[in-house]
């Protein structure tokens, strides 16, 4: 399972540009992860349920009451780039 | 007492100086900022801590609460209203939090201070505080040692007297190990007893925030103010608070203690063994009765942990896309271009190491075989521990397999480094609480002395039991009394 990881194809789904160096560096040290990993296979987890988390809470709900939250000045207030009250994203649409 | 005693002083000493007026809570904040002008110099726990907003609110607070007029210091992934939360990367450089996080509230409402924001390692992944890219941060029992992670600042200022108490969190281990290291307590409540509204995610099914201290007493006192529901975060267990302190004093008939024998595995250091197993005879003498118990599935708990911490932490830092906040990319040739080169040069290499791997476990054609098979395991892991506890009241076990390790010696192989938090993970994958207490000291090669820990394990919520039993140790024991010698730059 290890050999088939491709750093270069997963840095692209993780939106992260990384040099060749560090592209090179993580196959290796991450290949020695996925290895150590492998050990994984030997359990039998035959009709054993995925935990998501170890805590027994699902759908919690509360009242749908409006309150004071931030204004758009605070909500603003750590965007690198912003212009009449709007978040600056760049362009998406070609 | 002079003044600059005063930041020796456990959480339980400086409130009750305070409480009888021979102290006030501005003198206690002008001594412990001459302590770390002296100190942090050496140790680097400190990024930043604002003097000046500490020293307003000490004016205004009453002494008469539960931590009236205590400072306590932040790790730097908790927001405090108007104060820097970086969590130690630079995408996060000049963030200024919009509001506080619960606990912070929390504290706040028990009469603390919050003050200063603690090194960490970079999104708290790490466990020596290295993958900071700010700055190092030094273990006050050897200045070229590592003070553990990732709440290494939190760890090593309590350590050097530099902070009565502080906050961190612990995902995999982030808070016992470097209290194991250090030489202090560190405690990490079960999943869903702290709210985390406010608290920085790194992965969400495991971290919780909890207090490093120089006591059991000072733990469980600032348990009882974090504590407890909250509806601003829905994994917050909506259960009953007790005081966590009124155990404090009982003694140890009746409690039984499992020694799992997976934990006594080849590759944990001689003197941590003896320290562990002198440890565990003591509790014996306490009147705590010592069984054998089995996790067999101990074996797996780096691997799951390693796969789903980074899967969830890929999905939580997919946020850093520096549109809202954070570092943004200049002269960006597409959006694409946008997103990878703003990731680039904001995270650091484990991060980004991480969320490679993170990705790649959540990614179609190896979901199943990675992902879906961790979370299966994990579940093998719960219910080792729901069996176990059936049997007895707590597990003990040390909490790191070695004393604090060399700065360096283990940044060039990421798996070394995973492998220090071999005791630890399990406890944040079963969601159960655990504590780490000083329990001796192993002499290193080149003559210094450094402190060892004693992990103690319990069932979820049961915090009020562990507290219980590792106070009625700590207090057996001298370990928690013993201080590093630091020699300050400036004196």
């Amino acid at each position: 399972m290890a050999s088939e990881l491709d750093v270069a194809y997963v840095a692209q789904l993780a939106r992260l540009q990384l040099t060749a160096q560090e592209t090179a560096l993580f196959q290796k040290q991450l290949g020695d992860v996925l290895k150590y990993a492998e050990k994984l296979k030997e359990v039998n987890v035959e009709g054993v349920e995925a935990a998501a988390h170890a805590v027994p809470i699902f759908n919690v709900f509360r009242a749908d009451n409006p309150c004071d939250w931030f204004t758009a000045a605070e909500a603003l207030s750590n965007a690198p780039r912003q212009a009449n009250n709007l978040f600056i994203v760049t362009k998406v649409v070609e | 007492m002079t003044k600059r005693d005063l930041p020796a002083l456990s959480i339980i000493e400086l409130r009750d100086f305070l409480r009888r007026g021979e102290i006030s809570p501005s003198e206690t904040l002008q001594a412990l900022e001459e302590r770390i002008d002296a100190v942090d110099p050496e140790i680097g726990a400190y990024l930043v801590h604002d003097f000046a907003t500490a020293m307003a609110e000490a004016e205004k607070t009453d002494v008469s609460l539960p931590l009236g007029g205590i400072p306590i210091a932040i790790k730097d992934l908790i927001n405090v209203e108007g104060q820097q939360c970086t969590c130690a990367s630079k995408i996060l450089r000049g963030y200024r939090a919009p509001y506080s996080a619960t606990v912070i509230e929390k504290l706040r409402g028990h009469g603390a201070i919050p003050f200063g924001r603690m090194n960490m390692d970079e999104f708290a992944m790490g466990s020596s505080t290295e993958n900071s890219s700010v700055q190092v941060t030094r273990n006050p029992w050897d200045l070229s040692r590592v003070p553990g992670g990732s709440s290494g600042g939190s760890a090593a200022a309590v350590a050097a007297d530099i902070a009565f108490g502080a906050l961190g969190t612990d995902t995999g281990g982030s808070i016992r190990q470097p209290a194991a290291l250090s030489g202090i307590v560190g405690f990490k409540p079960s999943y869903g007893r702290v709210s985390r509204f406010g608290l920085v995610a790194f992965a969400s099914s495991l971290d919780q925030i909890g207090p490093l201290t120089k006591t059991v007493q000072d733990s469980a006192l600032l348990m009882n103010a974090i504590a407890g529901h909250d509806s601003h975060d829905s994994t917050s267990l909506n259960a009953p608070v007790p005081d966590y302190t009124k155990n404090l004093g009982r003694d140890l008939k009746g409690i039984r203690i499992g020694l799992p024998k997976e934990y006594m595995i080849e590759g944990v250091d001689p003197a941590v063994k003896s320290a562990v197993i002198a440890a565990v005879k003591q509790l014996g003498e306490l009147g705590a009765e010592i069984i054998e118990v089995s996790l067999p599935h101990t074996d797996y708990a780096i691997s799951v942990y390693y796969i789903l911490a980074t899967a969830e932490a890929s999905a939580n830092l997919a946020r850093f896309d520096g549109v809202r906040y954070g570092h943004r990319a200049e002269n960006v040739s597409s959006l694409f271009d946008h997103y990878a080169r703003t990731r680039a040069e904001g995270f650091g290499a484990e991060v980004k190491r991480r969320i490679i791997l993170g990705t790649y476990v959540l990614s179609s054609g190896y979901y199943d075989a990675y992902y879906l098979r961790a979370q299966k395991v994990r579940e093998l892991i719960r219910q080792d521990f729901v069996r176990e506890f059936e049997k007895v009241e707590a597990l003990v076990s040390p909490t790191s397999p070695s004393p604090a390790f060399k700065l360096g010696e283990k940044t060039t192989d990421p798996l070394q480094m995973y492998l220090a938090d071999i005791f630890t993970n399990a406890a944040n994958l079963a969601g159960i609480c655990g504590i780490s207490v000083p329990c001796g000291f192993a002499q290193s090669k080149n003559g210094k002395t450094l402190p060892i820990g004693l992990q103690l394990l319990g069932k979820a919520l049961d915090e009020a039991r562990i507290f219980q039993i590792a106070h009625a140790y700590e207090q057996s024991t001298d370990w928690h009394k013993a201080r590093p010698v630091i020699e300050p730059i400036a004196a």
